[in-house]
């Protein structure tokens, strides 16, 4: 299957006054693909998301959706769709004519948008709440009927701003599954914007890690996770130690690192331009344990031990770093690790970053 | 609600009551008592009679003042709440606008002057420009010092209600009248409603500016009242008082019905 382009964002910038909410932001999302902005919030995330609607204009720079520039066409006149935070679900109309609402105002006729408003409640599995209106429905049907009357107008891309942050943990987890699956049976593209990077690793076909206004990192959830360009991605995804140390070679996209702790290896690096002071990212799951201690070994000691239900975390200290390690409680390993404890760490070469300070 | 923070059980709570409502009602309850009194004397009581009713009720000079009071009323609520409507759309939906807390400060002012101030204001303007239309310059008048009331409760309900739901409107879209006339307004409609009912009450209450701008043949029904009083207060004044009463009783009910039902849907 060939994918065309859906939406490609020129070099935009926004600026509120003083406040710069986007700086040059630039890259294209393709069609049919289940897309991310993730960032902490103040990231500039939603203003892009609302530049895509149609409810702000970019200060510079363009946004083309599929091969049309759309910066000087109104909201009404963009075939995108919103789903968003508060669902803003027309309070005064039942659920059928918050669904059909789209549909008039693209001239549907009766009959059709009938058999449409019928198709999309089926699709959210609410045909039986047509008649009703948005108060009578608990958060996670208000959750669905706000797709619904997104995706009943057929459009060409979906925008959900933060969709599941009102809902609770459980709900918010069979919502994601449900928002995939819509996704793959509709094959529209979908614009997700998050600020919990488990919903983006979960969902995303690729994630944009936005952060201060800038594009910090694109790719894939396992790029993201595995391959942070910078520090900012690193930290902002999933844990991490952050270390100190020097670089002494460096060769391409690897480097020859020397550690404070006193080890000397090679690692993958992103972002050097030659040998220097740098950053070392290491996942708190990719340092082994006594027995799992393979490749560089250091010895150090427990400082703390926290139960998390699957896994447990420790913080060690050694040679004066303090490492954070989490475990899997696969068996009750754990309980045999004790606070004070003397422990053995390893971790391969592979499983560093090294990263610009 | 836990009984010690309930003011209810305070100590002397029911008295005060009691002497409040006293004190807000027994005049208008006087009222109503004695427009049944068949004496020609206001304050002697000889029997029950409903004959004041009837010679108010036949009385074409009160019956003139009322649908004078009635059309001015009607003519300067539509005109004000529609500029209010305008105003408060503007005032709350475009941030960047300028001057916008000085236009919002123009638009209350004439609550805070004093009413005789502009009634005498209005009389000189009028005369200077030669408008002598009684009816006209009492529904120009009206229409002015109404706005202020209508645009409040309006704005209050604007500035309450969610942008998303325009957005949204918009989103699906709707083109912008559309997105105000399916969305905004019928959210806003209870401001709106109440507004509109606040302008029409006030219109029909005023004396000083009517007094003022009045003609012959136009004159309100409080302008009408105030001369009656003058000539000596008659049983019948009782019986006018109460039919006004009666009425709007009825009209504040119609009000809290509509609006009680337009909030659950909002």
């Amino acid at each position: 299957m060939t994918r065309g382009k859906a939406v490609e964002v020129f070099n935009v910038s926004k600026r509120f006054g003083d406040y710069q909410a986007l700086d040059h932001v630039d890259f294209t999302i393709q069609e049919n693909e289940f897309f991310t902005l993730l960032g902490p919030s103040g990231c500039g995330k939603t203003t892009l998301l609302r530049m895509i609607a149609g409810f702000e204009t970019p200060s510079e720079g363009a946004i083309v959706l599929f091969g049309q520039e759309i910066d000087r066409l109104p909201a009404h006149k963009r075939h995108v769709n919103t789903v968003f935070q508060s669902y803003a679900l027309f309070p005064h109309m039942t659920l059928a004519q918050n669904i059909a609402f789209g549909l008039e105002n693209l001239g549907w006729d009766k009959p059709r948008r009938e058999v449409r408003v019928a198709e999309m409640l089926e699709l959210v599995h609410m045909t039986a709440f047509a008649s009703r209106r948005p108060d009578q429905l608990s958060g996670g049907q208000r959750q669905r009927i706000a797709l619904a009357r997104a995706l009943a107008p057929e459009p060409k891309v979906l925008l959900l701003d933060e969709p599941l942050s009102a809902l609770d943990l459980k709900l918010r987890q069979a919502m994601r599954d449900e928002l995939r699956a819509l996704q793959r049976q509709t094959g529209i593209t979908f614009i997700f914007v998050t600020h919990d990077q488990k919903e983006a690793l979960d969902m995303s076909d690729r994630i944009c890690v936005l952060g201060q206004g800038r594009v910090q990192q694109i790719g894939t959830p396992a790029e993201i996770y595995e391959e942070p360009e910078n520090r900012f991605v690193a930290d902002f995804i999933g844990e991490t130690n952050f270390l100190d140390a020097e670089v002494i070679a460096l060769d391409g996209a690897r480097a020859r690192i020397r550690t404070p702790l006193g080890l000397e290896f090679d690692a993958a690096q992103k972002g050097l331009s030659g040998p220097g002071p740098a950053t070392l990212s290491l996942r708190p799951e990719k340092i082994g344990l006594q027995e799992q201690a393979t490749g560089n070994v250091l010895t150090g000691t427990i400082r703390s031990r926290n139960y998390m239900g699957g896994y447990t975390h420790f913080v060690v200290e050694t040679g004066g770093a303090s490492l954070r390690v989490s475990r899997r409680n696969a068996v009750s390993q754990a309980e045999s690790y004790a606070v004070g404890q003397e422990v053995r760490l390893g971790f391969r070469d592979e499983s560093v970053r090294v990263l610009a300070r | 609600m836990s009984t010690a923070h309930n003011v209810r059980h305070y100590p002397g709570a029911g008295l005060v009551t009691w002497v409040f409502f006293l004190w807000l009602y027994a005049p208008i309850a006087v009222v109503i008592w004695l427009s049944f009194n068949e004496n020609r004397l206001v304050s002697v009581w000889t029997g029950f009679s409903m004959k004041w009713y009837e010679a108010a009720l036949s009385n074409r000079a009160l019956l003139d003042a009322l649908r004078v009071s009635l059309t001015v009323a009607v003519v300067a609520t539509t005109i004000a709440t529609l500029v209010a409507l305008s105003a408060a759309m503007v005032l709350s939906r475009n941030e960047t606008m300028r001057f916008r807390r000085l236009s919002e400060t123009v638009v209350n002012l004439p609550l805070l002057l004093p009413e005789i101030v502009v009634a005498v204001a209005s009389l000189i303007l009028f005369s200077q420009l030669g408008f002598s239309n009684g009816m006209a310059r009492l529904i120009v008048a009206h229409s002015a010092f109404c706005t202020p009331f209508a645009f409040l409760p309006i704005r209050a309900r604007m500035q309450g209600m969610s942008r998303d739901y325009e957005e949204a409107a918009k989103d699906l879209y709707a083109a912008p009248f559309t997105a105000f006339r399916r969305v905004t307004l019928p959210l806003i409609l209870p401001g709106v409603f109440a507004g509109a009912m606040l302008a029409f009450v006030i219109s029909m209450d005023d004396f000083i500016t009517s007094n003022l701008l009045a003609t012959g043949g136009t004159t309100t029904l409080p302008v009408y009242i105030f001369g009656l009083i003058k000539q000596g207060t008659t049983p019948e004044l009782n019986a006018i008082s109460t039919l006004l009463i009666f009425a709007s009783l009825i009209i504040a009910t119609f009000a809290l019905v509509l609006s009680a039902r337009s909030m659950r849907r909002g």
